[in-house]
């Protein structure tokens, strides 16, 4: 290795070390910040929490697994919901794609819903689906699944046109079109569409607890603040910030295993 | 003379909202069992809609197509459209997946032809591991792999540098011969055409009919392969003949 090329990467771990000291040091800096200041009592510590306070009722709610509860309720909400929207948005793709006057009849309606604020339709759901999960699911779901929808059936649309003619000059019918070269050469599309929709199922799942719940991080969150914990409201969101990256990360190690093979 | 293919005044127009545009008009011609025919024209002139038509992924508005009793038809198309996710060998069982004829006995035959064809190492390798020139044999192995009689070829090489065609050109008119199958290439390159076929249509410009029809005949002493057939002495007079075929304009 020549002088060069060692002075280039000297200066490139050089700078990723300075990225990775900074990173921390913000973390600490704000996580001191918050403790000596609810310490020092600059902020009042009922209202503001503080990092000790919330490792404490981390500790108590984790010995009489409380939280565990609680974020076994969110998250089974959210695999729930997530492998809901996945497969209800390739079936209806999957029959618009089919199907193409039914998707020029229904294209208005899927952009009206799509854009629509679903958490305006979540009171809605209360009334017709009850107090319950059933609710939270369907909340969760709407949120993502017109979305999904339509991103996979342009995704699908835009299959090259001679390729879907190689496999008719090979005798294929629609259905070939279909499972050997739509669904597989769509794997990238549909892993992408899923990081979406990991954090979008998540915000659907929270979203329905604070109106419709007895557990869960969401039902925490409200609970907490009406009664004025806002330890567990603080818990929750800490909580909640390393499950959407735990998810994220997971979906991008699938991503890596899947599309290898894609250009 | 019995023939495999024939053609009959055959006619077909596109429609779209902006209008009607006529492709073909009053087309005719046949092929021999075993005979390989070149087709050369303007380029938007319905050279592809013809072999959509012969391949019946489209139907005519007029005429006939009729091809021999049991006979069937593979096409090539211009790029070789080899899946990205499957391997060599699984892009060319493509063909026989749809057609639900995979078993053992198949597996044996494709191994044997990619040993043939100089794919035999890249059996599990990606599309992206392999050569223009091997890609386009992957590509007429998963077309032969379904055994048609008459080989439709779309612009098969022109995807491909200068140098790679002509080997690869050379390679798969070799294929065809050893395997005794009747061709109908595509090209806008007036040597390639001069160099496989044994009959050159020249089409007009759209709406497309056949301007004149040029039986090559070439002298090889070595064998005509289109390799030699490039150094043949009436090489230069057949392509200053399709040259101005084309380029006259009455
Ligand atoms: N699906 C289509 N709809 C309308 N016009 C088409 C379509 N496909 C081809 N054409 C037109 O028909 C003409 C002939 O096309 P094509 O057969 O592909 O020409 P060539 O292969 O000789 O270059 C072109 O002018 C092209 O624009
Ligand atoms: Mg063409």
């Amino acid at each position: 290795m020549n002088r060069s090329q060692k002075e280039f990467l000297a200066q490139y771990r050089r700078r990723r070390r300075i990225v990775n000291v900074w990173r921390c040091l913000l973390l600490l800096l704000f996580v001191g910040a918050w403790e000596g200041s609810t310490m020092t009592g600059l902020l009042d510590p009922f209202i503001f929490s503080s990092p000790s306070r919330i490792l404490s009722s981390f500790i108590s709610m984790l010995k009489d697994r409380s939280i565990l509860y609680h974020m076994g309720i969110t998250l089974s909400e959210t695999f729930i919901s997530f492998f809901l929207v996945i497969l209800i948005g390739i079936l209806l793709a999957i029959v618009l794609w089919w199907n193409s006057t039914l998707a020029k009849i229904l294209e208005p309606y899927l952009v009206v819903l799509n854009s629509l604020p679903k958490t305006a339709l979540a009171p809605v759901f209360i009334v017709w689906l009850g107090n319950n999960m059933k609710t939270i699911l369907v909340a969760a779901v709407s949120v993502a699944v017109f979305g999904t929808t339509i991103t996979l059936y342009s995704s699908f649309q835009s299959m090259d046109e001679d390729k879907i003619k190689l496999i008719r000059t090979l005798g294929g019918s629609k259905k070939d079109i279909l499972w050997k070269l739509i669904l597989p050469g769509n794997i990238p599309a549909i892993i992408s569409v899923m990081k979406v929709n990991i954090g979008l199922t998540l915000v659907g799942v929270i979203i329905g607890e604070f109106l419709a719940a007895k557990a869960g991080l969401g039902y925490l969150i409200v609970y907490g603040s009406q009664v004025f914990k806002l330890d567990f409201v603080l818990l929750s969101i800490v909580i909640l910030c390393f499950i959407s990256t735990a998810l994220y990360l997971l979906i991008s190690l699938l991503e890596k295993i899947c599309t290898r093979h894609y250009q | 003379m019995d023939m495999l293919l024939t053609v009959n005044d055959l006619a077909y127009s596109y429609h779209s909202l902006s209008g009607e545009t006529q492709v073909l008009d009053g087309i005719s011609f046949s092929i021999q069992q075993g005979e390989f025919v070149a087709i050369v024209g303007p380029s938007g002139c319905g050279k592809s809609t013809l072999l959509s038509l012969i391949c019946r992924l489209l139907t005519p508005d007029s005429g006939e197509i009729l091809l021999e009793e049991g006979k069937k038809v593979g096409y090539m198309l211009q790029k070789d459209h080899l899946l990205d996710w499957r391997t060599t060998e699984k892009n060319v069982a493509l063909g026989m997946e749809i057609n639900h004829q995979l078993t053992e006995q198949t597996y044996l035959q494709i191994d044997y032809m990619l040993n043939n064809y100089g794919l035999v190492g890249f059996r599990k390798a990606r599309p992206d591991e392999l050569s223009g020139g091997m890609r386009q044999r992957a590509a007429l192995i998963r077309t032969l792999l379904l055994e048609p009689d008459l080989l439709l070829l779309d612009e098969p090489f022109s995807a491909l540098d200068y140098q790679t065609r002509l080997s690869v050109s050379d390679d798969i008119w070799k294929i065809l011969q050893k395997e005794n199958k009747t061709a109908l290439l595509i090209t806008h390159d007036i040597s390639e055409a001069i160099s496989m076929a044994d009959r050159i249509l020249v089409f007009s410009r759209r709406p497309a009919a056949i301007k004149k029809e040029i039986p090559v005949i070439l002298t090889c002493p070595n064998g005509r392969t289109p390799f030699h057939a490039r150094s043949a002495p009436e090489f230069k007079e057949y392509f200053n003949l399709v040259w101005k075929e084309l380029n006259d304009d009455e």
